[in-house]
């Protein structure tokens, strides 16, 4: 049980991520969560703006089911399956972290610093977040996937767009986190 | 009924991701500064087997559980797209931390502030949808 409470090394958790995305193919459907959002918004009506959101949404239910699991997984890990250890994050990275004021790295799984409700209740923290939230939402739809859809479907199924999105996922990750980071914090 | 699997594989993986730490923000930040070979290990690994169980699907003709062959759609042939839009993405991946997946899981951690991200990635989305057919693909 212990070994199950401790964080699990990445050749434990990568093999089991391929596993998710084998099942899902089984299942005859792909592995990809972004394209929840766009169902979101079709359920939403979004669909009286642009053609891009009318689709029959129904036959995603599957996928925003996916969505339900992950959320209801996500409360079990922590609640059950955890035993609170701090992330063995490099020592490097704490300390890359502390210069630019982020505290107790590691500590938690996001920062307090971003995530909390008072730093998002000041102008910057607030727009921190919507424009990270908007760039996601508006990037992974304009390349077609993300990370699941594309890194590792897309990757494991030998796609070339799929590398080339990758690419582009660490050119946007490179830039945002050596020069545009430094200059937010 | 037929959608209690897809509910019991969102269960799995979103006990993998946090798990695996993949749903932390450190740990993306950690890997863009290139300082651990977790992030890398998990991708990697993640790749590896996945190739590998594609190729077994493809090789044994492996039937779908309803009994149709499998098939992954292949990607439209494009340049700008992929590279804009992954980069665009990148931007949002290592400022929020969180990729679709992981915001609901983190959600479902008791992050209440991920239902912020997540409605602005609706947005984003949306703006997206308006925009489409103005955009280089």
């Amino acid at each position: 049980m212990n070994v199950i409470l401790q964080p699990w090394p990445w050749y434990v958790s990568g093999p089991l991520i391929a596993l998710t995305m084998a099942i899902l193919v089984y299942f005859g459907k792909t592995f990809g969560m972004s394209s929840n959002l766009r169902t979101l918004c079709s359920i939403g009506g979004a669909g009286k703006y642009a053609d891009f959101f009318k689709f029959d949404w129904k036959a995603q239910k599957w996928n925003l089911t996916v969505v339900l699991g992950a959320i209801i997984g996500g409360f079990i890990a922590v609640q059950f399956l955890s035993n609170g250890s701090d992330i063995a994050l490099s020592a490097k990275t704490i300390s890359d972290l502390k210069d630019m004021g982020f505290e107790n790295a590691g500590t938690s799984l996001l920062p307090s610093e971003i995530y909390d409700w008072n730093n998002i209740l000041t102008l910057k923290g607030f727009s921190i977040l919507v424009i990270a939230g908007f760039l996601v939402g508006f990037g992974t739809r304009y390349a077609g996937g993300c990370t699941s859809g594309h890194a590792i479907t897309g990757l494991s199924n030998l796609q070339v767009p799929s590398l080339i999105a990758v690419i582009g996922f660490f050119i946007g990750g490179l830039l945002m986190t050596h020069f545009l980071l430094p200059l937010i914090f | 009924m037929k959608f209690i699997k897809f509910l019991f594989v969102g269960i799995f993986f979103g006990i993998v991701l946090v798990k695996s730490e993949a749903v932390s923000w450190y740990r993306i930040f950690e890997m863009f500064k290139f300082q651990s070979f977790h992030m890398y290990g998990i991708i990697g690994s993640a790749v590896g087997l996945g190739i590998l169980f594609l190729w077994i699907f493809r090789k044994f003709k492996v039937k779908s559980i309803e009994g149709n062959p499998i098939h992954l759609p292949a990607k439209n042939k494009s340049i700008v797209r992929y590279l804009l839009g992954g980069t665009i993405f990148g931007l949002g991946w290592a400022l929020a931390g969180a990729c679709p997946g992981p915001m609901y899981i983190l959600l479902g951690t008791g992050v209440s502030s991920m239902l912020l991200v997540i409605a602005a990635a609706m947005l984003g989305t949306f703006v997206y949808g308006l925009l489409k057919n103005k955009l280089p693909h």
